[in-house]
């Protein structure tokens, strides 16, 4: 008969030995990451609905428009209409938290893979995997690591969206026109210099839209978030979940989506207004 | 080609170059050296430039001339380190840029030579003025003094008004003249074109080459052109190599490689060259007479294309002057035929012809 290959226990005693030994740096990093969204979630919960309904409004009309500022306003009155205010500012917390997070890992990780063949060549499987792992598998772990509440979910999402991020920011820096790159060597630009001022602008419309890729699929946790116990939109689900109860169902789901084109829209808006963009627009306007 | 002791004379040496791109480049070179072919060599990488030796005097126009893959562009990459020689020296002034240091390297680059790129490679976010002053801003220079020496540089390549457009509203040969005016507002003595005029139309090919030739007799920089296009190169190298199979074929001036081909290759590459056009009536003429009876006289850098009517206002003799109007030599239409006739080639010409201008057809489209 084919051996059993104990790959499951072997995880397993890998998890464990984690927990057992690097109790402190895993104690060090929940209560970094629950002091920074208790932070930001202070921040948007604190001021009156309305201070914050305008403030985000403000942001999209900067990005965009007074259409779109209309628009999300609109779509604020109705998540305060459905009471999930509170549970809005929430998931928003959690989303952003995580999303900066995962720019924050996934960009310097992008421009590395993008210098180096061979770190390429390292970091594109472990994306692949980590793009297609179901995401309860590497939830468990993470839950046994961390418990439950905002933590877990927090670690999860990153790990989710990182790949994105890490992705579009190698393709934009490799897209960028060689002999471009190739003209800052030839007047003696450092490689710290070629980076900023020729890759990273080059590549900023293709990162920008990574960076909208990362919001979106950070949104897209927030469910999963809810179930290891993270407050917002998401757990209101589960519970709608558990009870069979449609209209909670209902309303909690439609904040999500009005708080995802909410967001969609911004980022991408954002994206076409980087100086390289703005200068390929004015021309062909 | 053997007064590599004399320095201060060359700003550029090229000493037995050998670039090999691929697995094993090193072992390219070792076999190339003992007698292999680059097609030998194909499976251990492609010998791009092989055994190339030449240098580059002050103040001149040096034209590296080939098809498509013939390895031109790997070599101007190693006039400024941008690739390193698999073996071999490279000199620019006294500096092996072979065997410099990273720093020692972009030192040079800042200070020593720069360069201009087929496609323009300028900055699509900043402006005309901004991408032109990019070089100064690189060697550390202050805004207002690099955009006042940028300004300059632009309004010596007739962009002045366009200073604050950005490349994109620009047409490509106005483009190619905002990366014209960075690489000269860089302020090195030494200048590298690769290609630089040949993604433009005809027109405004021919136009750029005029302006660049304008410029020459202004600054006398050293520039090293690379071409896949004869008649570019004729129009002006004060010297050209002729560049096949990453080897340098021949070295030599446009009339010098017209009258005397050093292979059969390139003879053939030269027979369609519109001879008129190259041959000057310096090279033609025949030492003058005790009592020149003419009164007609040309210059002797005229083109022989430029003879044909002070010839046939003066009875078919002209009197050909240097430049304080003294006479050097007269020239007769019998002499200006016999200099237009192209050079037998030894075998067989049609197919090989043929052949080769498929080849060349391929180089324009590249
Ligand atoms: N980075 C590279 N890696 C591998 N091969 C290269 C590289 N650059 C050029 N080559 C090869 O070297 C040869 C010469 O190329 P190149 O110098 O670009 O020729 P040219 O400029 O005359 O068209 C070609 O066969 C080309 O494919
Ligand atoms: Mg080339």
């Amino acid at each position: 008969m084919f051996p059993r290959i104990p790959l499951g226990d072997w995880v397993e005693t890998v998890v464990d030995w984690l927990t057992a030994n690097l109790r402190p740096f895993f104690q060090l990093i929940k209560d970094v990451l629950l002091g920074a969204y208790d932070g930001l979630d202070w921040v948007l919960t604190s001021p009156p609905v309305w201070v914050m309904a305008l403030l985000l409004a403000a942001l999209a009309y900067a990005a965009k428009g007074w259409r779109l500022a209309v628009g999300s306003l609109l779509g604020f009155a109705l998540i305060l209409g459905m009471d999930q205010w509170e549970n809005a500012m929430d998931t928003l917390a959690l989303v952003l938290l995580s999303a900066v997070l995962a720019l924050a890992l996934g960009i310097p990780l992008g421009i590395w893979a993008a210098r180096s063949d061979r770190v390429s060549a390292v970091v594109r499987p472990v994306l692949d995997l980590m793009q297609t792992l179901p995401v309860f598998v590497y939830l468990i772990p993470t839950v046994v690591i961390f418990l439950t509440g905002a933590v877990p979910g927090i670690v999860a999402t990153v790990i989710f969206a990182l790949a994105p991020c890490v992705r579009f920011t190698e393709l934009g820096i490799r897209q960028v026109d060689h002999e471009v790159v190739e003209a800052g060597r030839a007047f003696g630009a450092t490689p710290g210099r070629i980076l900023r001022q020729i890759q990273l602008p080059l590549a900023a419309p293709t990162i920008m839209a990574g960076i909208n890729q990362v919001i979106m699929l950070a949104l897209s946790m927030v469910v999963i978030a809810g179930m290891v116990g993270a407050d917002g939109l998401g757990s209101d689900v589960v519970a709608a979940l558990q009870r069979v109860n449609v209209s909670l169902g209902a309303e909690a789901g439609l904040s999500v989506v009005v708080l995802a084109v909410f967001l969609d829209r911004v980022t991408s808006a954002l994206a076409s207004r980087s100086p390289v963009a703005r200068a390929l627009a004015r021309t062909s306007a | 080609m053997s007064d590599s002791n004399s320095p201060p004379q060359h700003a550029l040496s090229v000493r037995n170059v050998f670039k090999a791109f691929g697995r094993r480049p090193q072992e390219v070179v070792r076999r190339l050296r003992a007698g292999a072919t680059r097609d030998d060599v194909r499976n251990l990488g492609t010998a791009a430039v092989i055994d190339a030796t030449f240098d580059v005097r002050r103040g001149e126009i040096f034209v590296v001339m080939g098809l498509s893959g013939s390895g031109k562009s790997t070599l101007i990459r190693m006039l400024n380190g941008l690739w390193k020689p698999t073996s071999g020296q490279v000199l620019l002034g006294d500096v092996d840029i072979a065997t410099a240091s990273d720093r020692r390297l972009r030192e040079l680059r800042r200070t020593g030579v720069s360069m201009v790129f087929q496609h323009f490679a300028l900055l699509p976010h900043r402006t005309v003025l901004d991408n032109a002053a990019y070089p100064l801003e690189i060697q550390g220079i202050g805004k207002e003094e690099r955009r006042a020496s940028a300004r300059r540089t632009l309004d010596l390549v007739g962009l002045g008004e366009w200073a604050d457009s950005l490349p994109s509203e620009l047409s490509g040969g106005m483009r190619q003249r905002v990366g014209l005016a960075r690489a000269l507002a860089a302020g090195t003595d030494v200048l590298l074109m690769d290609e630089a005029f040949s993604a433009l139309d005809p027109l405004i090919r021919s136009e750029m080459q005029e302006q660049l030739l304008e410029l020459q007799r202004t600054l006398g920089k050293t520039i090293v052109f690379i071409t896949h296009d004869l008649n570019e190169a004729m129009l002006l190298g004060d010297r050209i190599a002729v560049m096949r199979d990453g080897a340098i074929e021949q070295i030599g001036t446009a009339e010098e490689i017209l009258d005397a081909p050093a292979s059969d290759y390139v003879a053939r590459f030269v027979a369609d060259v519109d001879r008129s056009r190259v041959l000057t009536a310096s090279s033609a003429m025949t030492p003058p007479e005790k009592s020149p009876v003419c009164t007609v006289s040309v210059p002797q850098d005229t083109s022989l294309a430029d003879v044909f009517a002070p010839l046939a206002g003066s009875e078919g003799t002209v009197r050909v002057t240097d430049d304080d109007g003294a006479t050097v030599g007269m020239l007769r239409a019998e002499d200006v035929v016999a200099a237009l006739v192209t050079p037998a080639s030894p075998h067989e010409p049609d197919a090989e012809r043929r052949l080769l201008s498929e080849n060349l057809q391929e180089g324009d489209a590249a």
